[in-house]
């Protein structure tokens, strides 16, 4: 992408996040979804004359959480203003959102990429209301649901430090992974609890100068991020080498055609006439409640990771699958307490467990094995008392039904046979029913000691124990 | 009619105690004081007749010593929200809106014994300073009916100055309820910004805009202060101090007061009926034995500016919502952007879409920092001009309006002159203090004239107990009020 062509993309994102508060930003209503048009909704959140807007306070903690855990600098006094437009899902024609002073600044996101430390620096992190939703084309008219309007938002805006479509998807999905650590937000592309714009401009290999940058706005998923990039990547270059001038524009990702759509372009710039919301004062946030929202951060998902590779002596592979979620983390830690063997515990956690969470779409929080009970069937494979074939089989049974590991074992009847006396029969079984191999060993084809074991081990549907059936073999064999 | 109408919210509340008196009878003298005089004042843009009957009905049933504000009939501004009945802000904007809400100030009235009476005219939307700007057409002065009342609270203090409500409530964005008490020979307070909760309030300009209480007193504004005072978790700009006592202190008299009086007032060519009233006043402080002395105020003529780049800033963004969608009036058209346009042109009057253009206009790009940015600082000039002057002094005595009521139709034509009536009663506004308008005495053509006092930030107390001094020398009603209760 960069290589060649001597233009490298500068790319920004915009991320409003909807915060899990129990109640809007500015009113009382319950922040819920899903439910029937219209009904979460009061004189304030539907703009009526008159209303007045009160902050919610669950939303700054929320917001100062994320600075801090971005190391942003949390203003001791931040303000709300005014954005001014026109627009129907607006019902006060303003939206209340934060402009010359934020509630945090600075700051920077830190992730590791393959190996490599990928710093993001961040512009601003600040507060807003969310517009409500219109649904057109009903008999020819537009109808509008406020149900969302007045939601908690965080819109985290990020400098032009990102270089590459891929780049910007991971930085998206580093920004999930921590409102979700932090519990601040589902992180739901799809549905819109998470919505990105990106900033896009190219500037010459050889010179400090930025281009014109357009904008790409309704990017649904982390694919679309990548993909709508490249295409406007693909298309300001080709409008450069051909000699022409980069248009301000805004364009929407169609993510059924995947493509870019350019909307209207605006006479100059909207003026949306920022000043400060005169109903609201002066945000100040005291350091002692700073400190309270300190406490409440958990261990950071790169922190999280690095701990893993130190601790647990995990690959860089295994820590960052492990730790994308707090809460297969979680599992992960507690089983690898249990067993007392963290990079066995990894591979199930990583193989058997996530694959059956994928496979279901399940939730780990609710998932009918837990650490306890995977670390009794790590615990029985590595005591021997199971195979670890048998052991996925046993996995497999315990979701099923929800038993010990012990128990499954139990009633599958698969504990590994490992009495001498019963292994001796299945083998002398074996040698009977196979005598020309038998005749073969003999004359030197000393390979066909694995043979004769693959057999003992069918025979015994998986549960003997190959080391003792080595041992008995080569007795009877006559080594 | 036995005259319970024209009564005093104080003169009320003893008829009451003494079983002289029963809720319903003043009700009823008030809707026939309404029906007869109404007609010509036009002072009502909604009469809640059942609904405040009813209301009496049932307080007849309780004590008269249980609630502060027992029985007493009010008139509300149509800018203040009453759940279930029209609030249009005397605009066509928001014809058939009616709120499903009460406003916290109506919901205070009504828990301390109150009963709501109907709604009354105003400017469109508050701006205004004569009543002309109605939408449903101008109020007539009691006074005199070729008079303006004053604005843009014109309705209510013309309802109080008839004799139709012993109260009412307005609001003062730059002087909207000083001004037309002043006019209507009236009183009218507006307390510390923040003092009363604006939840309900439709918003001209939030940064100035107070709920306040107009009434043919001292003492009654200062029982419904009373009432109406106090925090509200629904308006974050909302005082979070408790209110003084307003009442035990009240007559306490004007000695150990120190009055202050701006010096720049000589430089002014006020109109001789106010130049007298505020002689009267300075003699009577003299003689009362309260201190008095000559303050430099300066910025009085800047802040007329000042108020009228914020006050339309804020008003620009304020009156956005009222764009056909949702409530109120629509004008439909092809496209969303061609019905807002339609919408808004038909529904506001002239006034307020000069407002709304003078107020986008000193927001845009460009412009900010040259007006609005300019204003902002001006106004913290003025209010550490108001602080200084407040740390010598307990209160400002100044005109409320440079002259007595002018006709209608006088000023229509020039905004600007109009907007000079508002000179003394904004710097209250944006400096955030209380400030009340009392009636002192009469023009030479029978038009009564105030005089403003104004406190420091928080001290409601003190501003009531200087004014209930001065109105006991004025002894206004005793000496006019005749005259104007009979229009």
């Amino acid at each position: 992408m960069t290589g060649s062509t001597g233009y490298v993309p500068v790319i920004g994102l915009e991320v409003h996040a909807q915060l899990l508060t129990r109640t809007k930003m500015f009113c009382r209503c319950p922040a819920a979804y899903g439910e029937e048009p219209n009904t979460m909704v009061c004189p304030v959140c539907l703009g009526l004359p008159g209303a007045l807007p009160s902050v919610n306070r669950e939303a700054v903690s929320m917001a100062v959480r994320l600075g801090l855990a971005l190391g942003c600098e949390i203003e001791r006094e931040s303000v709300f203003a005014r954005k001014n437009y026109f627009y129907p899902d607006a019902p006060r024609n303003y939206q209340i959102t934060m402009y010359e002073r934020p509630l945090c600044t600075g700051g920077n996101l830190v992730f590791e990429d393959e190996g490599t430390e990928v710093n993001v620096g961040l512009e601003q992190i600040h507060l807003e209301d969310d517009a409500g939703k219109l649904l057109h084309g009903r008999g020819g008219h537009s109808l509008i649901d406020f149900n969302r309007c007045g939601v908690p938002l965080v819109e985290i805006v990020t400098r032009p430090e990102i270089h590459s479509p891929h780049q910007a998807s991971l930085v998206l999905r580093r920004f999930r992974q921590l409102l979700r650590y932090l519990e601040i937000c589902d992180g739901n592309l799809e549905e819109g609890s998470m919505r990105v714009d990106v900033n896009i401009s190219l500037r010459r290999r050889d010179d400090d100068e930025l281009g014109t940058r357009t904008e790409i706005k309704n990017l649904n998923s982390f694919k679309a991020v990548e993909a709508g990039l490249e295409i406007e990547i693909e298309r300001q270059r080709d409008e450069l080498e051909s000699g022409r001038t980069i248009v301000q524009v805004t364009n929407l990702w169609d993510a059924r055609e995947r493509k870019l759509v350019t909307m209207r372009r605006k006479e100059g710039a909207h003026d949306y006439r920022y000043f400060p919301e005169p109903d609201l004062p002066v945000l100040a946030v005291g350091d002692g409640w700073i400190e309270e929202e300190r406490a409440k951060i958990p261990e950071l998902p790169l922190d999280r990771e690095r701990r893993f590779r130190n601790e647990y002596g995990l690959p860089s592979y295994d820590a960052g699958v492990l730790t994308a979620e707090s809460d297969i983390a979680d599992y992960y830690e507690e089983t690898a307490r249990l067993t007392g063997e963290p990079k066995t515990s990894a591979n199930w956690v990583m193989r058997d467990v996530m694959r059956e969470i994928k496979s279901t779409g399940g939730d780990i929080g609710v998932f009918p094995a837990g650490p306890a009970a995977l670390a009794g069937l790590i615990d029985l494979v590595k005591d021997g008392v199971v195979s670890t074939s048998a052991g996925v089989e046993i996995f497999t049974a315990m979701l099923e039904s929800g038993e010990s590991a012990a128990a499954a074992v139990k009633r599958l009847g698969l504990e590994r046979i490992s009495e001498e006396d019963e292994l001796e029969t299945i083998v002398d079984r074996v040698l009977e029913s196979n005598p020309d191999e038998m005749e073969r060993y003999h004359s030197g084809k000393k390979q066909l000691m694995q043979f004769f074991v693959g057999q003992v081990m069918k025979e015994s549907g998986g549960k003997a124990d190959p080391v003792i059936v080595s041992t008995i073999l080569r007795r009877k064999l006559g080594e | 009619m036995s005259g319970l109408a024209g009564k005093s919210v104080g003169e009320l509340l003893s008829l009451y105690r003494d079983g002289a008196a029963r809720p319903v009878d003043v009700v009823g003298e008030c809707l026939d004081a309404i029906d007869s005089r109404d007609r010509v004042a036009g002072a009502f843009l909604e009469v809640f007749r059942d609904a405040a009957i009813a209301r009496a009905e049932e307080l007849g049933k309780e004590d008269p010593g249980g609630l502060p504000l027992y029985g007493i009939p009010v008139a509300v501004k149509d800018n203040i929200c009453t759940r279930g009945f029209p609030t249009t802000c005397g605009s066509k904007i928001l014809g058939g809106y009616r709120p499903p809400y009460d406003a916290t100030a109506v919901e205070r009235l009504t828990a301390a014994g109150a009963i709501i009476i109907g709604k009354t005219n105003m400017d469109e939307f508050a701006m205004g300073s004569s009543n002309e700007y109605s939408a449903f057409g101008s109020v007539r002065n009691p006074w005199n009916e070729e008079c303006a009342p004053g604005g843009s609270s014109g309705g209510s203090a013309a309802a109080v100055a008839a004799g139709m409500v012993p109260a009412a409530l307005g609001s003062d964005t730059g002087g909207s309820i000083r001004q037309p008490a002043s006019f209507c020979g009236v009183t009218g307070l507006k307390g510390t910004y923040g003092r009363i909760s604006r939840y309900g309030l439709v918003a001209f300009a939030s940064s100035f805009d107070q709920i306040g209480p107009i009434a043919n007193d001292a003492e009654g504004c200062a029982l419904l202060m009373q009432a109406l005072a106090g925090y509200d978790g629904k308006d974050s700009t909302a005082i979070e101090e408790d209110c003084p006592d307003l009442l035990s202190g009240l007559d306490a008299g004007l000695a150990g007061l120190s009055f202050g009086i701006p010096e720049e007032l000589g430089g002014w060519d006020l109109d001789p009926a106010v130049a007298s009233a505020l002689d009267e006043s300075s003699r009577a402080v003299a003689a009362s034995g309260a201190a008095q002395e000559t303050v430099p105020l300066p910025g009085m003529e800047t802040s007329i500016a000042c108020y009228y780049v914020i006050a339309n800033a804020e008003a620009s963004s304020n009156l956005a919502r009222f764009d056909g969608i949702r409530y109120g009036m629509r004008e439909d058209a092809g496209s969303i952007g061609s019905l807002y346009i339609s919408t808004r042109t038909a529904g506001f009057g002239e006034e307020v879409k000069r407002r709304i253009l003078l107020g986008t206009y000193v927001l845009s790009a460009g412009y900010y920092d040259a007006y609005y940015g300019k204003a902002l600082s001006v106004r913290e000039m003025i209010k550490k001009a108001y602080c200084d002057v407040f740390s010598r002094i307990d209160l400002l005595m100044l005109p409320a309006t440079p002259g007595p009521a002018f006709r209608l139709g006088e000023k229509i034509d020039d905004p600007v002159a109009m907007y000079l009536s508002d000179i003394f009663t904004t710097p209250a506004n944006l400096v955030g203090l209380p400030a009340i308008s009392i009636p002192a005495g009469l023009s030479a053509d029978g038009l009564p004239v105030g005089v403003q006092l104004v406190a420091a930030a928080g001290r409601e107390d003190v501003l009531l107990r200087g004014a209930r001094g001065l109105e006991k020398i004025f002894r206004f009603r005793e000496r006019f009020v005749s005259c104007g209760g009979d229009v």
